[in-house]
């Protein structure tokens, strides 16, 4: 089906019941119990997980088939951030065009800092783009205030020129839609002690990690992708053949740039503001993290790592040792504190820690990510079922 | 396959919500003419309390927790009441508000407005926050405060001392207690010239992001009123560390006075390069050389240590007021914690018995209510004297302390010494100065 082999079909289908589903999926707890602290299931986290998820794909995309480890990526998501919010201010509130020139800028500036970049691999190459995002969050932060704002960043205002859109009813605020449909506008479905939110910009965001997704296993299964891995594999037998890696490696940054942008766009779309942090070197890092403990390689292993580390910002750092104190008031007092103050360096603040040793477990005992975690399982389960699950690129090691 | 799949589901979908829909239960529907973004139902009130946890401020993003812990303890009747029974508004019962039991969620802004918007929105969404709280930048407080606009929330803004707050970006839904850079720059101006001469050289350092430039101009604008000199006005990233190849060109400049618009980090090395360098026994142009930090903090101060000494700034607050209202607070805070409570912790405790008692005269949470109880709101007793919530930008316009090192502290708390408390005449301006729509208020729902 789409020119898929029966594999990745059930692939894109599978994540396609998920990202649907997600609604009910994150949201296995009922609410006001205790447990429902860890309900995922509210518009903005699932918003957060399929951007990061594209955001995570197109990262892959480069440093998955390429090996080229890419230390600015963020500086794309940011530029894309930037140029969808111009579009807000400048043509309309509809998401469509600002999503588009998200991905055109954040390719248009993948095209310089790629072409500059790419003279080098290896650490080179890293350091190369590092220096470029840092170059970019410094332009926004200060240098370049009057079009990004600076610190405060930048937002729709009520005054702004939009010139697509009639004025305003007064004293309303520009809300991003798309043909008159709210991103904030949400469906919410009580069933029983449950509630499920069905929001709009988590559809639209879903339906384009779908279609990208999709064209990331339709790059991985190309003769195009063939060439970025042989660029992986052995880069001078392949100039020896007498081919060139530089317009293929080129390609992919491009490539692996506008996913960066589409993922920009699509977070002012849900979100419409931006600040140049989103451009700091420890975004650019996040996105390795993702990859890395998700599978490197593998097709859904970065989904699933944004979904882990997004997961983990946002629900593991609002505990509290309050709401730690209600989870384990059944205990005598004296253990209560004891076992509240063994667990309070983890959560809240602390959240950074626990990510940190579950990203430590997963590189020392799964270095083939999240991904590697699932075959070993479902090997447990099924001898038959472990190779047919898995592509063979999911078993090339991280570079 | 897939395609037959997907339509299915879409079908499926679509009926199961037509269906829900039509048997919409009464929640949603409920008092439908009042209803507002997370109406608080049952017997408690959820408050969002949003602030630094990790990065650069977060020494003052847990002070202004533990402030909130107590403002918390204190609306639920416990402890020994602190402000409340200061306060002039006399409407906080000490049954929570409105009779529903305070609650709260915190979350890490992180000091950036991405994890500041996604912390605040799952408080939202989430966890039906009716009121956001805190921040310690001014760019995360922006942020915040438009997202609570869209949302139809209040946002009671913490310690956020740039113009922009209140001035370009304001929101109807936005409020803040603290003060900002243009009043800092008014209460320092006189003080300046009565202890440094009218006819000084101003050189300026100045962190290069937007609470830096609004400083910088409005101390600029203040001091050259009255017959200042800038000298010249450099910029330096805000990351920078070592600020000595900044420090170094002051002297040859000709200027006699230099101006450290830094806050935090930034401040404690550029000001511990400058004394390091001598500048304070220079002497340039027959007088003797001054520095001046415009905004100062009790945690900047402890930083800096002995480098502080006889230098000038402004503050919102100290601890050391001899008010009856500061003495309650500083007192149930010590109590509680063991030491005396920061500007910080001390703004963000004002806002949230603010917040509390304007919902209890307006005998509503609707954000709509609430703020129009605050706007022209004026009140008494909070430890700045009388203070007014002007309507017009919905700042809080209270006196000023100037306040210079303590040449001998005390204890590692005592280390600026109150020079003077500005009156707050002196520090108004006209609310139009800074442009801005504050838009109309908006409940959401």
């Amino acid at each position: 089906m789409f020119g898929l082999d029966r594999k990745d079909t059930r692939l894109l289908i599978l994540v396609a019941i998920l990202t649907m589903a997600a609604p009910f999926l994150l949201n296995p707890f009922p609410e006001g119990s205790a447990m429902a602290q860890f309900n995922a299931g509210y518009p903005d986290l699932m918003q957060r997980f399929v951007i990061f998820g594209i955001f995570a794909i197109g990262f892959n995309i480069l440093f998955g088939l390429t090996g080229y480890l890419s230390f600015g990526h963020a500086a794309f998501l940011g530029v894309g951030s930037y140029a969808a919010i111009w579009m807000m201010k400048l043509l309309t509130m509809n998401v469509i065009p600002a999503i588009f020139m998200g991905v055109i800028f954040g390719g248009l500036f993948a095209v310089i800092v790629g072409y500059i970049s790419l003279r080098r691999s290896g650490i080179y190459f890293s350091i190369l783009t590092l220096a470029f995002a840092q170059m970019s969050f410094a332009l926004a932060y200060s240098v370049l205030t009057p079009i990004t704002g600076g610190e405060t960043g930048l937002q729709p205002k009520t005054n702004d020129p939009r010139i697509l859109d009639g004025t305003l009813a007064d004293g309303a605020t520009p809300k991003a839609n798309i043909f008159g449909l709210e991103m904030s506008s949400s469906f919410e479905l009580p069933l029983g002690s449950w509630l499920f939110t069905f929001n709009t910009g988590y559809y639209l965001a879903a339906f384009v990690m779908l279609a990208s997704f999709y064209v990331a296993i339709r790059i991985f299964r190309s003769p195009f992708g063939m060439m970025l891995r042989a660029v992986k594999s052995n880069q001078q037998r392949m100039t020896y053949t007498g081919l060139n890696p530089r317009p293929y490696t080129l390609a992919a940054f491009v490539i692996s740039g506008m996913y960066a942008g589409l993922a920009g766009g699509l977070m002012v779309a849900m979100d419409t503001q931006v600040g140049p942090e989103r451009m700091f070197w420890t975004a650019s890092g996040e996105v390795v993290l993702m990859t890395i403990l998700g599978g490197v390689g593998t097709l859904i292993g970065p989904v699933l790592g944004a979904g882990a580390i997004k997961y983990m910002e946002n629900i593991i750092s609002k505990i509290n040792s309050d709401i730690l104190h209600t989870w384990f008031a059944f205990l005598p007092d004296g253990l209560e504190d004891l076992v509240v103050t063994l667990i309070y360096p983890f959560i809240g603040k602390g959240w950074h820690l626990t990510l940190g040793i579950i990203f430590m477990l997963v590189v020392i005992f799964l270095p083939g990510g999240l991904v590697e975690g699932g075959q070993r399982i479902a090997k447990l389960f099924s001898r038959k079922k472990a190779d047919d699950n898995t592509s063979d690129v999911a078993k090339a090691p991280a570079e | 396959m897939t395609k037959s799949t997907f339509t299915r589901r879409g079908a499926l979908k679509t009926s199961a919500i037509a269906g829900a829909g039509v048997a919409m239960p009464t929640i949603f529907t409920g008092s439908s003419a009042a209803a507002f973004t997370n109406e608080p139902a049952g017997s408690s009130v959820t408050l969002g309390f949003n602030v630094p946890q990790t990065g650069p401020y977060a020494d003052e993003g847990a002070d202004e927790l533990r402030a909130y812990e107590l403002a918390v303890e204190h609306l639920n009747g416990g402890g020994d009441g602190g402000m409340m029974n200061t306060f002039s508004s006399k409407a906080l019962q000490g049954n929570g508000i409105l009779g529903k039991k305070v609650e709260y969620v915190t979350g890490d802004t992180q000091t950036k407005s991405d994890a500041a918007r996604a912390s605040a929105k799952s408080m939202i969404e989430k966890d039906g926050a009716v009121m956001i709280t805190g921040g310690s930048s001014s760019g995360v407080a922006v942020a915040v405060q438009a997202l609570c606009q869209e949302a139809g929330v209040i946002f009671m803004a913490g310690l956020t001392h740039s113009n922009d707050t209140t001035g370009k970006d304001k929101k109807a839904n936005g409020f803040r207690h603290f003060f900002n850079s243009y009043m800092s720059g008014a209460a320092l101006a006189p003080i300046l010239g009565a202890n440094y001469g009218t006819d000084r050289k101003a050189y300026h350092l100045t962190a290069d992001y937007n609470w830096g430039y609004t400083t910088e101009e409005a101390v600029r604008t203040s001091t050259e009123a009255m017959g200042w000199e800038t000298v010249a006005a450099v910029k330096t990233p805000l990351t920078q560390t070592d600020f000595s190849s900044y420090v170094a060109p002051v002297l040859q400049s000709g200027a006699d006075v230099l101006v450290l618009n830094h806050y935090g980090g930034n401040m404690v090395n550029s000001l511990t390069s400058a004394v390091q360098f001598g500048l304070r026994e220079k002497e340039a142009n027959g007088k003797n050389f001054e520095i001046v930090v415009p905004l100062y903090s009790r945690l900047m101060a402890r930083g800096a240590g002995a480098n502080v000494k006889g230098i000038f700034g402004s503050t919102n607050w100290h601890w050391s007021l001899p008010d009856e209202g500061t003495q309650a607070f500083v007192r149930s805070f010590g109590t509680k914690y063991g030491f005396p409570p920061s500007q910080a912790a001390h703004t963000c405790y004002v806002q949230a018995l603010l917040y509390a008692d304007a919902v209890e005269r307006a005998g509503s949470f609707n954000p709509c209510a609430v703020g129009e109880a605050l706007e022209g709101f004026e009140f008494d007793g909070m430890g700045n004297g009388k203070t007014l919530y002007r309507a017009e930008d919905h700042q809080c316009f209270k006196d000023v302390l100037v306040v210079k090192g303590k040449e001998n502290p005390t204890s590692e708390f005592d280390l600026l010494e109150i020079v003077e408390i500005t009156p707050v005449s002196q520090v108004t301006y006209d609310a139009s100065i800074f442009g801005g729509e504050l838009g109309a208020c908006n409940p959401g729902a």
